[in-house]
C-alpha cells in the first residue's frame, strides 16, 4: 500500500516536470495553484480567445491545469478578466490582480508573468530596424519603448531598440507572438523566473525615499549583539599589523 | 420497452449532462459549465465533487467558499438519494463500462483475472488517495481520473483523454468484470460510503422471488444482491448504484425502488 502510495505519488509529480508553466491571470503561486485547482476547465472555456488550454497526459504539465502558449495565442487582456472571474476553487484570485485598497479594479499587470528580450537574437540589437515587438504591444510606449542609440558598426546608422518595462508589462505575450525571429527574440516568463533581487543591504542613495532605509538599518544593527565582535575583529591586533 | 424503462431515462440524463457541457463550452450555454468536479449552474449556482473538495483540502489548500457549499449540497443530496446515483444517473464512464459489462455478457468473455481483486480495494485507494494527496500537495484522483478525462476528450478534444477512457474499457472488458465501477474508482467508494444510510433504496419481495437470477447476471455490484431469494429487506448496501437493471429485468415483481426511512444495519 505505501509502495502503491509512492508510485501514485510520483506519477502525478511527474507530469509537473515541466521548468514552467504560463499560469492565467490571478493565480497563485505555482505550488499553491496545484493544490487550489479543481481542474474544472471554466476558465478555458471563458477565454475567449482560445488562449487558455487544460493540459493532458504527455504535455508535461499537470493533467487538466490550465496554461498558455503566448507563441501560439497570446492573452488579450480583457477588462474584465471572465477567466479569474469563472474560476470557483480560489486558484485564481482576482485579489491578486488588485492593488490594495482597490480589490474592486484588478488590474492585468499586476499578472505574475514579464516579458524578457534576449538582445544576441533580436534584429534590434543588431542594427536592422524591426519594432514588431513594440508595435505589437498592446501597451506600447509604456510596456514597451524604444531607444536610440548608434550603430557604432557603421558610424552613421541609429539602432531603435526595444525596452521592457517591467512595473508596466502584463506578461500577455502579444510580443513572443509578433517576434519575426524563427525562436522568439522576446519572451514572456514567471515573473520569478525573470527577475533578479538586491539584497536589501543595498541602498539607492541618491533616492530619497531609499535612503530613508539607512536609518532603519542602522537602528536593527544596534539591536544586533555581533556588532561588537564585528568591531573587534576589524580592530583586531593581528588584523592591523598586516 | 419495460426492460429499459430505468436505463433510457438514465442514458438521457447522462448524455444530456453532457451535451449541456459540450454547449457551455462550444456555444457559451450558461445553463450548465465546467465539469464533473466542480460546476455552475445558470452562473449562479457552483455544485462541486464532495470528493475532489475532500482532497484539495487533504493537500493542504482551504477552497473558496463556493466550493465548500457547493461540496455540501452534493454531499447532501446523495446522502437522502443514495451516493452511487451518481455512478449510474450523472457519471459518464458508467455508459463506457457499462458496454463494456454487455460486450462480456453478449461474447460470453469469461476471463477474470487470476488474483481477483476485491471489491473493497476502492476503499483502499479512497483513503491512499487522501494520503498521497496530503504527502504530495496535489488533489491525488482529480489528476488521474477517467472521469474528468472522458469530460475532456469529449468537450475539449483531448485524444490523450480517449487513451485512457479507452485502457479503462479495454480492462473492463477482458480483464476484469466491472473492473473500474466495481472494484476500482475511488469515487464510487466515496458516494458508497455516502449513501450507506439513503431513503431510496432497491427493495426486494422474497416471495415473488422465483431464483432465475437474472438479476444477478445485470448487476454490476453482484455482492449487493446477496439477500435475493433469501429474505425481503431493502438492497442495504451503500455500493448499490441504484441503477435500477434488477428492477426492469425482473419478470416477478420482486424487485422494485423503494424509500427507506429506517436505519437497521444488516
Amino acid at each position: 500500500m505505501g509502495t502503491g502510495g509512492l508510485i501514485w505519488g510520483k506519477a502525478i509529480q511527474t507530469t509537473t516536470k515541466a521548468d514552467y508553466v504560463l499560469r492565467p491571470p490571478g493565480a497563485l503561486k505555482e505550488k499553491n495553484f496545484l493544490k487550489a485547482c479543481i481542474k474544472c476547465g471554466q476558465c478555458v472555456e471563458a477565454c475567449p480567445y482560445d488562449t487558455l488550454k487544460l493540459a493532458e497526459p504527455g504535455d508535461g504539465i499537470t493533467n487538466g491545469t490550465p496554461y498558455f502558449e503566448p507563441r501560439s495565442i497570446p492573452c488579450y487582456l480583457c477588462t474584465d478578466m471572465p477567466c479569474t472571474n469563472s474560476c470557483p476553487s480560489g486558484a485564481l484570485d482576482l485579489k491578486l490582480l488588485s492593488k490594495e485598497e482597490e480589490e474592486e479594479s484588478p488590474e492585468i499587470n499586476n499578472s505574475k508573468i514579464l516579458a524578457v528580450i534576449h538582445k544576441e537574437s533580436c534584429l534590434a540589437y543588431w542594427g536592422i530596424r524591426c519594432e514588431a515587438c513594440y508595435r505589437a504591444c498592446p501597451l506600447i510606449d509604456k510596456a514597451i519603448t524604444l531607444d536610440y542609440e548608434v550603430n557604432k558598426r557603421t558610424g552613421m546608422h541609429a539602432k531603435l531598440l526595444p525596452i521592457v518595462h517591467s512595473d508596466v508589462c502584463t506578461g500577455c505575450g502579444v510580443c513572443e507572438q509578433a517576434c519575426i525571429a524563427e525562436k522568439a527574440a522576446i519572451f514572456v516568463l514567471p515573473i520569478d523566473k525573470a527577475t533578479g533581487e538586491v539584497g536589501d543591504h543595498y541602498i539607492k542613495g541618491w533616492e530619497k525615499e531609499d535612503e530613508k532605509r539607512i536609518n532603519e538599518k542602522i537602528e536593527k544593527v544596534d539591536d544586533d549583539k555581533d556588532v561588537d565582535s564585528a568591531i573587534d575583529y576589524l580592530n583586531d591586533d593581528d588584523l592591523i599589523d598586516e | 420497452m419495460r426492460k429499459y424503462k430505468f436505463l433510457i431515462p438514465r442514458r438521457v440524463i447522462q448524455l444530456s449532462i453532457l451535451f449541456l457541457f459540450v454547449g457551455g463550452n462550444f456555444w457559451g450555454w450558461e445553463l450548465l459549465r465546467g465539469n464533473y468536479s466542480s460546476a455552475i449552474i445558470l452562473d449562479s449556482l457552483n455544485l462541486s465533487d464532495p470528493y475532489a473538495v475532500l482532497q484539495i483540502l487533504a493537500s493542504g489548500f482551504l477552497a473558496s467558499s463556493s466550493v465548500l457549499i457547493g461540496a455540501l449540497i452534493i454531499l447532501l443530496i446523495y446522502m437522502l438519494v443514495g451516493g452511487r446515483m451518481f455512478c449510474s444517473w450523472i457519471c459518464p464512464m458508467n455508459i463506457i463500462t457499462d458496454l463494456a459489462f454487455r460486450l462480456r455478457r453478449m461474447f460470453k468473455i469469461e476471463t477474470e483475472v487470476r488474483v481477483a481483486l476485491s471489491r473493497n480495494l476502492r476503499y483502499y485507494l479512497l483513503a491512499l488517495s487522501l494520503i498521497v494527496s496530503a504527502v504530495f500537495g496535489l488533489a491525488a484522483f482529480e489528476i488521474i481520473s477517467p472521469i474528468s478525462m472522458l469530460h475532456r476528450a469529449i468537450v475539449f478534444g483531448s485524444g490523450a483523454g480517449w487513451a485512457i477512457v479507452a485502457v479503462v474499457f479495454l480492462v473492463d472488458l477482458f480483464i476484469l468484470k466491472a473492473g473500474w465501477c466495481g472494484h476500482i474508482c475511488p469515487l464510487g467508494g466515496f458516494y458508497s460510503l455516502v449513501g450507506k444510510q439513503a431513503i431510496i433504496k432497491v427493495k426486494h419481495d422474497k416471495d415473488n422471488c422465483t431464483n432465475c437470477m437474472a438479476c444477478f447476471d445485470v448487476c454490476i455490484e453482484e455482492p449487493v444482491l446477496s439477500i435475493v431469494g433469501k429474505e425481503s429487506d431493502f438492497i442495504r448496501s451503500g455500493a448499490c448504484t441504484n441503477c435500477g437493471r434488477c428492477i426492469e429485468v425482473c419478470d416477478d415483481n420482486a424487485l422494485k425502488y423503494a424509500l427507506k426511512f429506517d436505519l437497521k444495519k444488516k
